[in-house]
Parts: C-alpha cells; sequence; structure tokens
C-alpha cells in the first residue's frame, strides 16, 4: 500500500508561509532564551582558533619535531627529512630519507615572492589527512555549522544567514566523503601506534650513547621508557577513542545491517564491534576534544624537549646517571 | 511558596497579540502547567492551552518556555532563578490558534507520506519472529511521543524557507525505525534523501536537545540514515561493487 501526497499537502511549509506570530523574534542571531548560550559556540570558536593558529605555525615552523625517540605526531609518518632547516633531522626515521636538493630548490623557486622564507615542511603532506578527517567529521561539522557559520549559532537562536537555505545539499555534498577520510584516519592510528612502540626505542650510537642532533644513523637502539613515551601511547589513545567513535565507521562495520542475529540468535564480530564504536560514539564530542587537545600537547612537549625547556624524565638517562 | 510572574503571549493570529503579566502565588512542587491552570483560575479564565496526561507521556502540552521548546507539564518551577519572569509563548513553527495552542496538523500530513511498515512473510508456524538485539534499536524510536517539540526546535522548519522541503526530525525518527526494522522490507532510502530531504538537515542536533524522552534523534536516526543515503548514492566505491555484485551491499538495497 502506498499513501500518495497531494500536491497541495507537499507544498506547503508548517507555518503555510505566514511570519511568526506567538511574541516570537526572526532577526538574525536573536532568540527569546534568557540563557547565556553565547557561551557554547565561543568557546568552540576559542578552542579551534587556538588550535588551527598553533598547528598552522608548528606545520610551517618545520623545526624541533624530534627528539629521539620521541617523533611529533604532526610530522608522522616522517615522509623525508630535511636538512636544510634542522642539521639533526632524523634521516633514518624519514621513509624517503633526506630531501632531495632538486626538490628544495623548486620550492625556493615558488616562495621566492614570499617576503618571509618557509621551509617545505614535511608536514604539509600529513596534515591534510588529518584535516579532512575533523573537517567533514559529523560532530566537528555541527560545531562550525554552529559557532562559525551561525546556522544556528544555537538553539532557537535565528540563523545569520536569511537567504535560501540549502543544507548538507549541493555545495556541502563533500561531506558524504567522509568515510574516505575516516580510511585514511583508520591508517593513522597504526602508524602513530608504530611510532609510540618507536618511543621505546632510544638511538643510540656506537659507543652507547644516545644519538643527538646531527650523529648520524644510530648503531641500535635501547629499550627503555620516559614521560614523553606515556604522552605518545595516550595520544594515540585518545586519537583511537575518536576514530573509532566516528558514525562513519559505525555505519560500516555494522550500522548499516539491520540484523545482527542469526536465526539462532548469534550474534556475530560485527555486533560486538558495533555496540563497542556505540559507546564511543556516544562520547565522540568529548574524544574529539580531548585528542584534539592532545595531538597539540604531544606536540609541543617534544618541541619542549628539543629546545630544553623541558627534562624528559627516562629510564635512559637514569641507566647513563647510573653508569655515570 | 513564592510570588512569581509569567508573562504570557495572549492572542490570535486575526487580531494579533502581546504579551500580558500575570503574579500567582508558587507552591513547592508546582510545573509550569500548574501555573498557567492557576492563572486560569485566579486570572484569565480564557487562557487557552493544551494538556491532557500532566506525566509527559501524551505530548500535548508542548510550548516555549523561556524561548526553549518544552513540556509544560515537566518543566518544573524549582529550575527557575529565585524572581525570574518566565515567559510563556506558543511554538513558534506552526500556526498560532490561539493563546499558547498551535495547529500541528502539518505534522500528521507528514506522517501520512511515509509508506507503512512491509514485513516479510510470516514464518512457516504463522509467527514473525526477531531477535532482541536487532529491535534494540528501533525500540528507542518507539518512545517517541509525538510533542513535535524537535519539530518546533528544527531551524530548517522553524526559521528557513525550504522548510517544506523537510519532513523533520520526527519523521526521519519514524523513518530509521522503518528503515532498521529487522522485518520491514521496502527500500525506503531514496524516500529519504528525495521526499523527507535528509540533505537538509545540518546535524546541528537541537532536535536531540529538545527530545524530552531523550531519544538520540541525530546520532541514532539521521545520521545512519544519512549514511545508508551516502551508499546509495554518493559512494563511487559501493556503486562500483553494486556493479559488479548485484544485490549484494544490503539485504534491503534494490539496484537501480
Ligand atoms: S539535527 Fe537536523 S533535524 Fe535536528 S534540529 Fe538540527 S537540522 Fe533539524
Ligand atoms: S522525537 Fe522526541 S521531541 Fe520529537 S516528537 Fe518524538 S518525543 Fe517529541
Ligand atoms: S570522525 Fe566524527 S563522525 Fe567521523
Ligand atoms: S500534558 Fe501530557 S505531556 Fe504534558
Amino acid at each position: 500500500m502506498t499513501t500518495t501526497t497531494s500536491a497541495t499537502e507537499s507544498r506547503f511549509g508548517p507555518r503555510q508561509g505566514q511570519k511568526p506570530q506567538g511574541g516570537h523574534v526572526s532577526a538574525p542571531l536573536t532568540t527569546q532564551r534568557s540563557d547565556p548560550w553565547q557561551i557554547g559556540p565561543l568557546l568552540t570558536l576559542l578552542g579551534f582558533g587556538s588550535f588551527v593558529v598553533y598547528v598552522t605555525f608548528r606545520a610551517f615552523q618545520g623545526l624541533d619535531y624530534y627528539s629521539a625517540p620521541y617523533l611529533s605526531p604532526f610530522y608522522s609518518p616522517l615522509v623525508y627529512a630535511n636538512p636544510e632547516y634542522y642539521s639533526g633531522s632524523p634521516t633514518f626515521h624519514a621513509l624517503l630519507g633526506n630531501l632531495p636538493a632538486e626538490a628544495l630548490t623548486m620550492w625556493q623557486q615558488m616562495i621566492a615572492w614570499l617576503p618571509l622564507a618557509l621551509p617545505l615542511s614535511p608536514a604539509f603532506f600529513i596534515l591534510i589527512f588529518p584535516a579532512s578527517f575533523r573537517g567533514t567529521c559529523y560532530y566537528y561539522r555541527k560545531a562550525y555549522y554552529r559557532s562559525v557559520v551561525g546556522s544556528p549559532a544555537g538553539c532557537t537562536v535565528c540563523p545569520i544567514a536569511q537567504g535560501t537555505y540549502q543544507g548538507e545539499t549541493r555545495l556541502l555534498l563533500i561531506q558524504n566523503l567522509h568515510r574516505y577520510a575516516m580510511y585514511f584516519a583508520v591508517a593513522f592510528i597504526f602508524i602513530l601506534g608504530y611510532d609510540g612502540w618507536l618511543s621505546l626505542w632510544m638511538p643510540v650510537d656506537a659507543q652507547g650513547a644516545s644519538w643527538v642532533a646531527g650523529g648520524g644513523d644510530p648503531a641500535t637502539y635501547q629499550f627503555g621508557f620516559g614521560v614523553g613515551s606515556v604522552v605518545m601511547m595516550l595520544n594515540v589513545v585518545f586519537l583511537g577513542g575518536y576514530t573509532f567513535g566516528c558514525h562513519s565507521w559505525r555505519h560500516m562495520i555494522g550500522g548499516r545491517l539491520n540484523r545482527f542475529a542469526s536465526s539462532s540468535g548469534e550474534t556475530g564480530l560485527s555486533y560486538a564491534v558495533w555496540k563497542m564504536t556505540s559507546w564511543l560514539n556516544e562520547r565522540h564530542m568529548l574524544f574529539a576534544w580531548v585528542s584534539l587537545f592532545w595531538v597539540m600537547f604531544t606536540d609541543f612537549y617534544i618541541w619542549a624537549v628539543c629546545n630544553g625547556w623541558i627534562t624528559d624524565l627516562n629510564s635512559w638517562s637514569q641507566t647513563a646517571a647510573i653508569g655515570q | 511558596m513564592s510570588e512569581r510572574t509569567f508573562r504570557i503571549w495572549r492572542g490570535n493570529p486575526q487580531d494579533g497579540g502581546d504579551f500580558v503579566e500575570y503574579t500567582i502565588d508558587v507552591q513547592t512542587g508546582m510545573v509550569v502547567l500548574d501555573c498557567i491552570h492557576e492563572i486560569q483560575k485566579q486570572h484569565a479564565p480564557d487562557l487557552a492551552c493544551r494538556w491532557n496526561c500532566k506525566a509527559g507521556k501524551c505530548g500535548s502540552c508542548s510550548m516555549e518556555i523561556n524561548g526553549k521548546p518544552a513540556l509544560s507539564c515537566m518543566t518544573r518551577m524549582n529550575t527557575f532563578e529565585e524572581g525570574e519572569t518566565i515567559t510563556v509563548q506558543p511554538l513558534k513553527t506552526f500556526p498560532v490558534i490561539r493563546d499558547l495552542t498551535n495547529d500541528v496538523s502539518w505534522n500528521y500530513q507528514q506522517n501520512k507520506r511515509i509508506r507503512p511498515f512491509a514485513p516479510r512473510p510470516r514464518d512457516p508456524d504463522g509467527e514473525h519472529r526477531m531477535m532482541q538485539e536487532d529491535v534494540d534499536r528501533v525500540q528507542e524510536f518507539r518512545k517517541c511521543i509525538e510533542c513535535f517539540l524537535c519539530q518546533d526546535m528544527c531551524h530548517i522548519l522553524r526559521d528557513r524557507e525550504t522548510q517544506q522541503n523537510f519532513a523533520g526530525p520526527r519523521f526521519m525518527v519514524r523513518l530509521a525505525s522503518l528503515d532498521m526494522h529487522p522485518l520491514d522490507t521496502d527500500d525506503r532510502i531514496q524516500e529519504v534523501r528525495d521526499e523527507s530531504g535528509s540533505g537538509l538537515c545540518n546535524i546541528t542536533r537541537c532536535c536531540t536537545e529538545a527530545c524530552p524522552e531523550h531519544i538520540n534523534i541525530t546520532d541514532n536516526a539521521i545520521i545512519p540514515l544519512k549514511e545508508r543515503v551516502v551508499d546509495r548514492f554518493y559512494d563511487p566505491l559501493m556503486w562500483l561493487m553494486r556493479k559488479l555484485k548485484p544485490g549484494n551491499s544490503r539485504e534491503k538495497t534494490t539496484v537501480e
């Protein structure tokens, strides 16, 4: 049985073209709410804003992203090291070794018109992935539709743009490709997990001394751990909590099914994974912020250790001290 | 017991209207609906409002209290600041009939547009069988009391001129409860996108904030439906898979 709709029924919207009555307002950003609804979107804006400024600065800086054995997540996987800007680049850590001189020359010609010298930072090749993942994330979409575009800025707050509303049709159909960004994000969890593992292995030279910037390739690796290892592993945990609570992930691993149970009532692996994902999914906003903050902190920690602002407490310096 | 002031919108579409202030004594344990009844008793016997169960289950007492859509029978007076004037209005999204009452019939028209439940044939013994794990998800959606607070809250229906192209969160919930049902055989994905306008929702979650039954409208109904729409219409890999292996991508998906 199908119920068809007459043209009139579908043509008219809720208020049937009338102006709002009942003492309601309709000018942009007006509302009858008496609570401080502005605080939420402002905090979001502040949070995003500081993150974007920090990441942009650190990516363009192209420096201080490796302090043995810790690699900043903004630079992982390290595609190549750039000897031009950091004499102590961990060439041994980079997938493609040192950046070829020709590429560097090309880059310098490209940016010759700029008033300041921009390094060709390895971070550019990496950040595009997390940026597209977070940029199309269902939670972040809500957050920036509210706090950046004001569509709407808060519930029952009149939208800023009063023109024809198209939502996520037309231009924003691009958001539907979120799952592709998710595939890369899942790969990143493994890559960062590997970095977490490497953070337990201190590169040392033939004399057994810790690898230092400019020290060439290490002779061997020594097992141990430090505060930096903990910071890096927590980063993997938080990013994992965020990534595996993703709505697209939740759909792909089970949400798209209508039947989890077999006729005998057994539920398989996909149900179990779907249940766990749903638990994380309910906390998606929390993980989004915690992981955003922590990835920034992880980078900051490594930056600070590189510059000696913080001394990394670790087992390697302890053994070195005992040995002396 | 304390004295409280209410600003209540009085009027009708023909003659217009305005806010009128009423002051009454409020006892411990009273809800906004009790206060409205008290105002009717003491000051304004002709003040129009709708209510029925006074238990948060019939969904008729929806109004906007201090700018937020809420059930007046479930809004306790002790949630307001001492001395705060409480503003009460009819819903913004639907035409006002009089005072605090709205004509919500547009919602019933939307409901009629959704094709009804189409279960697969019964098992040989005449039973319909489904597993608890499979119906858990749709049971959440069955809690809906049709108060239409989510419809009132949704900025598309509330403030946008494209409102007639979107069925609204309540009906996305209904569509989800049908599309995810383990027994349903109908293919509703095209309808979700084209008739009900899933693409218009920008997942800003106000509907979820409004729902008195705490149905996770955006996360559990709308976003999963949007993902199913992506499978069908926007994912190039899924499209390729359907071409290579027709009929296998999702049980209910009929291949175009
Ligand atoms: S999440 Fe979608 S349906 Fe819910 S209020 Fe926002 S736009 Fe409307
Ligand atoms: S989904 Fe929630 S808010 Fe919407 S009509 Fe149902 S009970 Fe009311
Ligand atoms: S990462 Fe947030 S929904 Fe996918
Ligand atoms: S009177 Fe029934 S829900 Fe409020």
